[in-house]
């Protein structure tokens, strides 16, 4: 056993430990600071993966962006408002039916699918320049029209604001 | 490199790989710490015409450390409200954010805890750890002062990563690394190849780079200023108006943990500042080391210029922060929203352009 994979384990010990406390804890705000352990151990997952670049924006986006927007909405609503915000569990039975049903589809493709085998040393360089490549070259019309999308919310989100 | 010199000296890569993540925090943090404190209660102190601490050791040069002394024996107080689990891990947090920063920071060529290829982005991801932690500390401090202050310095710390990210992917375009160890290595030479001055090199480009540059340089040295809260944008701790901001309510040693995390992260965003326009580590007038042919000696003049230059740019935010009086929200959001990000923006673009052409 090295060092990668003890490192592995640690994180993916966190991941799910974690996810699973996002989904059972009672009270939202432990929820939130749960799923940021979750972000940092699937980042930690990333790295050892070889993909630098998207664990740095995996943290960026995830824990500087949607978790604090999470952490906001709820806390203004929770202790200015006084609105108790308790989770629960509520409609088991769809929800049992669409998780297997999901899953299913996850394991079978886990199995059938051929997965491509690179060597097991860790990839050195970056992937960045490569991945700027692909973007500009390859991908460039999903890159601007995701970039149109972003416009489009920024737009109405101010527009929502000013009313 | 230190990590394979240490592992090679212990032949076991894990704890090699330890007390290389430790050696910043010992070496560099702490001590840097003492100083600062003192350095910062003398600059007040001598900015309002007083002396300042003068009773312990000459002219009080021990203060901190009987500081120090005191904040061990501090009963840790906890109100029964409180949030106790997110209490405690708050603090520890706090300073996980700041202190994950100095692992992609180079102090000299040799010392950096990882050459990391995303070097800056890596710290402006972690940077996020710390808007957590204040949410974390001021919502389980169930106090009211402490949730505003959380929530003012998380709307601060937000809004203000985007002019940052934005000088950042600037300098991306002109150097084409985001790595912190090759643009120090870029810069290195005599001053005028440092990015302030339009890099290395000499032509045209570089003599037309220089005005947006500085304006980049202005732009985020402001912008990494608002996101350590220091003067004149202290509005979450805004004592005249929150008490102490979202650390209200913490006492003794995570008090401790809080204000070391701040001093932490005053010494890295200048550090940051420095690598990215400054030269970093590099010498301004080219290395005695060299000159004498001593190699060894080499390192240790670019630990001189680093830690200098860091301490520099600290005492320029302790001098604004003793000269400025501190900006009101809305004008804070003002200042970062209608003008920062619509510069930065400019200057990316004609940056963008000069470089293309």
């Amino acid at each position: 056993m090295n060092l990668y994979n003890i490192i592995f384990y640690l994180f993916a010990a966190i991941t799910l430990v974690s996810a699973f406390f996002v989904v059972t804890t009672r009270n939202v705000i432990y929820s939130a600071f749960n799923l940021l352990l979750t972000f940092f151990g699937v980042a930690g997952i990333y790295v050892l993966l070889g993909a630098d670049f998207l664990a740095v924006v995996q943290i960026i986006v995830y824990v500087g962006g949607i978790l604090i927007l999470l952490l906001f909405g709820v806390m203004l609503t929770n202790k200015i408002v006084n609105v108790q915000i308790r989770t629960g569990a509520t409609q088991i039975l769809p929800a049992t039916i669409a998780v297997g049903a999901f899953s299913g589809i996850l394991i079978s493709l886990l199995v059938n699918t051929e997965w491509k085998k690179v060597g097991t040393a860790l990839p050195g360089a970056s992937t960045t320049a490569n991945l700027g490549m692909l973007m500009m070259n390859e991908y460039i019309l999903i890159f601007e029209l995701l970039g149109i999308l972003l416009l489009v919310a920024l737009i109405g989100a101010a527009t929502i604001a000013r009313k | 490199m230190i990590f394979d010199w240490l592992s090679s000296l212990i032949g076991n890569e894990i704890i090699a790989g330890i007390i290389c993540a430790c050696l910043p925090l010992f070496l560099f943090i702490l001590p840097f710490a003492l100083v600062a404190v003192l350095m910062e209660r003398k600059v007040s102190a001598h900015m309002q015409d007083r002396l300042g601490p003068m009773r312990t050791g000459y002219h009080g040069i021990i203060q901190t450390i009987a500081d120090i002394l005191k904040l061990f024996q501090k009963e840790d107080i906890m109100s029964n409200e409180v949030d106790k689990p997110l209490f405690n891990i708050a603090p520890v947090l706090t300073f996980i954010g700041s202190y994950a920063a100095f692992a992609a920071i180079p102090f000299t060529s040799n010392f950096i805890g990882t050459k990391l290829d995303l070097g800056i982005v890596y710290i402006l991801g972690v940077s996020s750890f710390g808007v957590v932690s204040i949410l974390m500390a001021g919502w389980s401090s169930n106090n009211k002062y402490s949730l505003l202050g959380a929530m003012r310095s998380a709307a601060q710390l937000v809004s203000y990563e985007i002019p940052t990210f934005l000088v950042v992917v600037t300098l991306i375009t002109v150097t084409g690394t985001t790595s912190l160890l090759n643009l120090s290595e870029m810069q290195t030479g005599h001053f005028w190849n440092w990015m302030i001055l339009g890099g290395p090199g000499l032509n045209l480009t570089k003599f037309l780079l220089i005005p947006f540059m500085i304006v980049g340089a202005v732009i985020v040295f402001i912008s990494t200023l608002a996101e350590v809260n220091r003067t004149p944008f202290d509005v979450p701790e805004a004592d005249s108006e929150l008490v102490a901001g979202y650390y209200t309510e913490y006492s003794g040693m995570k008090f401790a943990m809080f204000f070391l995390a701040e001093y932490a992260n005053m010494f890295a965003v200048s550090a940051i500042v420095s690598a990215l326009f400054f030269g970093g580590y590099q010498s301004p007038f080219g290395y005695l080391g060299n000159l004498l042919g001593v190699s060894w000696l080499v390192p240790f003049e670019q630990l001189f210029w680093f830690t200098l230059k860091g301490c520099l740019f600290v005492f320029v935010q302790m001098w604004l922060r003793w000269t400025l009086p501190r900006l009101r929200v809305d004008q804070l959001m003002t200042l970062c929203w209608k003008y920062l990000i619509p510069f930065a923006f400019a200057n990316l673009l004609i940056v963008g352009l000069l470089v293309v052409l």
